[in-house]
């Protein structure tokens, strides 16, 4: 057990923290609002500083050199992480396409197109998306109906997705449909990439209940593509499903956004009956409880990249750590706005205290433990491929897809 | 960086895994549930002894083994499991740590080669009264190097020969180093809620008292540095057995039927299960932590130390009370083991002292830890 820097990883940290501190992007003039996620100045920001990250070799650290990566390993990037978080330069807008989508692209298509979208991607030129969930198939994310028909060399695709993160900005998608309904509905679904501006492709923002616009719905009206576009085999869907959620999970659980320090420097400003709300015996009780639920978070990311150093991939555990951060950002917005007290009401960024970051927080919660995998199917990863419980009774097994029973 | 015990350390945990499955089964446990003597297994004990554990960090000038924590953490989550009913944590995690912390060497010299070789049992007698430890709560005294007073509970008080003892004197508090056989020295049973680890009130009259160190009025501070040190290893026991709780709760699961299934094919229990992972996933990790912290020493330990006690208190509790709830009434009866973690639990979240006191210790030192940071700039 060691959770200190080898004199190698000391230096590579140094390296990246003085490049980053000599790169990183002016966010001085922005208001607290335009700081925030999916607001039009932060996605500027973010594009910049993606594309100077690409032009020094940073663009995607861990990835082999041949897919336009630094061939660095994912301890490097971890660290190079690390230290943009501490710089407070975390953004999301690339990471669907470069985290999740391209990776399962490149395991299963090695043609010249195929190849060719990256390095737009990595320099943040190119943004992608993720078409998977369907508004009949949330958990169920197999049972998907969106149709592609096969039409002489090309694919016709119609039906409906949603929740789709960043579809608005997106220039890509990644795509899965049914292409055999009369097979059970893991082995009838097939992954296709696709330009968002082919005909047919309209896409519709869904307001948060937090008022933030980052989720869409993607309507599919007679698109056709050609089978070139198609990842993988056909009927192979469901593999390139699994590949990409394990790396949304594991990139999930490794535990951005609000935490311990942030309530600590918030309670030091609120008052109590005698003192601040830090010094209150119940707070600091609760902070206790939070903090060895946040130091796991940490630590068990150092466990991912333990495996991920020794060559294994990081196993249904990463599951913990998913449900461990998302009840987190909850219970953590939810006790900042209790030690407000009548303060907790005020969102506005330019009077509530921290900017309003924790009323945010709290409006986006709910969010968090449903994105991703809720917590009730992270739960069920870790009793069935964990713990080695029996699956459910599954009364749509080994039924062709379009015998099973549906509701609205 | 490496999340993880080393190969080494790995194949002395499944030897003792090995080991403990042979000579420390549960029915060892209720034998001495059934029939506590002095609150521990002797011919175990024995075995244990042999096995030559109790220096596993103990260094090699005073008689140990000088593995290290690590290894000594490992032997701890594996008695853990064992619901072992010997007194190793008394003598190793809180005397021999209390020697190696506050002794002299004289004291050293003396001591730690007779708890390394297990001829020596020793335990810590700091508490009096109910409620929390505090300094106000010392009523034994030390005049003239003559100790009196009550220890209540004592862990071990029985099957140990030396102690250190906390109490007052004209210099402050400090800790005491008493022969218990000696003279002034009086001991008797007391039951408690787990009596596969004996606990007994120990009454001094004018027994003969060594001051441990050099410096008399350090007690608290020094029973702090020792408790820090000994919460980590202890938070190894409670993994363990919260681990092997866990198992047992998924073994029933899987093989009692209701309503024509398995029970664990319903998400009642699967979820409630998959809640216990998870909580023992935290203890892990933080455990992990105060292990890395004990083996370099660290100046993260004390706060890693307390967030490893606050998280394998936690986790030992639920997962022995679930592990109960699964088994349904059977798990109530005294005929199944599961009472044996219920009971195990408690004793070890209270021992060092509830977990409610080391949150209250875990915030202070967070506190510190970002009047630090902010100090810095950062």
């Amino acid at each position: 057990m060691n959770f200190e820097d080898s004199p190698e990883e000391t230096a590579y940290r140094d390296k990246v923290r003085a490049w980053i501190a000599a790169n990183a992007p002016d966010m001085s003039h922005l208001t607290p609002e335009e700081r925030r996620p999916w607001q039009e100045k932060h996605k500027e920001v973010a594009g910049i500083w993606q594309a100077t990250k690409a032009d020094a070799g940073y663009g995607c650290i861990s990835w082999p050199k041949e897919w336009g990566g630094a061939g660095g390993t994912a301890i490097e990037e971890a660290i190079f992480n690390q230290e943009e978080g501490r710089a407070g330069l975390q953004f999301t807008y690339f990471m669907t396409g470069l985290h999740m989508l391209l990776p399962a692209l490149l395991e299963h298509n090695t043609d010249p197109v195929s190849l060719s979208l990256i390095p737009p991607a990595i320099r943040g030129d190119k943004i992608w998306c993720q078409l998977f969930s369907e508004p009949s198939s949330g958990s169920d994310s197999a049972g998907l109906r969106s149709a592609a028909v096969k039409d002489g060399d090309d694919w016709v695709i119609n039906g409906q997705k949603v929740w789709n993160s960043g579809a608005q900005i997106a220039d890509y998608g990644m795509l899965i449909a049914r292409t055999d309904p009369d097979v059970p509905k893991h082995k009838g679904l097939t992954a296709f990439w696709l330009d968002m501006k082919t005909p047919g492709v309209e896409v519709r923002p869904i307001k948060m209940m937090s008022g933030d616009n980052e989720l869409n719905e993607v309507f599919l009206t007679d698109v056709r593509i050609p089978d070139s576009q198609r990842v993988g085999e056909v009927g192979g869907g469901w593999k390139v499903v699994i590949s990409t959620l394990m790396n949304e999970r594991a990139a999930l659980g490794s535990g951005s956004g609000l935490s311990w320090r942030d309530i600590m420097k918030l309670a030091k400003q609120v008052a109590s009956w005698e003192g601040t709300a830090l010094d209150d015996p119940a707070f600091r009780e609760w902070l206790a409880d939070l903090y060895v639920d946040a130091e796991a978070i940490r630590l068990l990311s150092f466990r991912t990249l333990t495996s991920l150093s020794k060559g294994t991939a990081p196993g249904p555990e990463g599951s913990a750590g998913k449900l461990l951060w998302s009840g987190l950002a909850q219970n953590l917005s939810s006790q900042a706005l209790d030690i407000l007290d009548h303060g907790g009401l005020i969102d506005d960024p330019e009077q509530a205290l921290m900017n309003g970051a924790f009323q945010h927080r709290f409006l986006w919660a709910p969010g968090l433990r449903l994105g991703g995998g809720t917590d009730e199917i992270m739960k069920n990863i870790i009793a069935e491929r964990v713990l080695g419980l029996p699956g459910d009774v599954r009364v749509d097994k080994n039924v062709p897809f379009r015998e099973i029973p549906r509701g609205r | 960086m490496n999340f993880d015990y080393t190969d080494d350390q790995k194949a002395l945990k499944d030897e003792a895994r090995r080991f403990l499955l042979a000579c420390s089964p549960l029915t060892a446990v209720r034998g001495v549930l059934e029939h506590p003597g002095f609150g521990h297994d002797p011919a175990l004990w024995a075995r244990i002894v042999e096995q030559g554990w109790c220096g596993a960090a103990i260094p090699e000038v005073y008689g140990g083994l000088g593995m290290g924590y690590v290894e000594l953490c490992a032997l701890a989550e594996e008695l853990g499991r064992a619901v072992s009913p010997v007194p190793f944590a008394s003598s190793i995690y809180l005397f021999a740590e209390a020697l190696l912390t506050a002794g002299t060497e004289e004291q050293k010299s003396a001591l730690l080669p007779l708890v390394s070789s297990g001829e020596l049992v020793g335990t810590l007698a700091a508490t009096e009264v109910p409620g929390v430890l505090t300094s106000a709560g010392i009523a034994t005294r030390v005049v003239d190097g003559k100790l009196s007073g009550v220890k209540l509970p004592v862990t071990d008080g029985l099957a140990a020969g030396h102690a250190v003892v906390l109490a007052k004197s004209e210099a402050g508090i400090g800790l005491y180093l008493v022969d218990l056989t000696g003279p002034g020295v009086a001991r008797e049973a007391v039951s408690t809620i787990d009596p596969t680890r004996g606990a007994a009130r120990v009454s001094f009259d004018g027994a003969p008292a060594e001051l441990l160190g050099q410096q008399a009025g350090q007690g608290m501070e020094q029973l702090s540095a020792i408790q820090d040190r000994a919460a980590i290893l202890i938070a190894f026991e409670q993994l363990g057995g919260a681990d092997r709780a866990l198992e047992m709760a998924r073994d029933y699961a899987l093989e009692r039927y209701a309503f024509g299934r398995q029970i664990g094919s319903y998400q009642a229990i699967k979820h409630k299960l998959a809640d216990v992972f998870v909580k023992n996933e935290v203890a892990r990790a933080n455990a992990y932590y105060g292990a890395w912290a004990l083996s370099c020493n660290a100046p993260e330990l004390p706060l890693a130390a307390a967030a490893a006690r606050v998280a394998a208190s936690a986790a030992y509790w639920h997962a022995s009370k679930e592990n109960i709830q699964t088994h349904g009434g059977i798990g109530f009866t005294w005929e199944a083991d599961c009472h044996f973690f219920f009971r195990r639990a408690r004793h070890l979240a209270l021992v060092l002292g509830a977990p409610r006191d080391w949150k209250r210790r875990l915030a202070d030192r967070l506190e510190q830890r970002l009047e630090a940071e902010l100090g810095q700039g950062n």
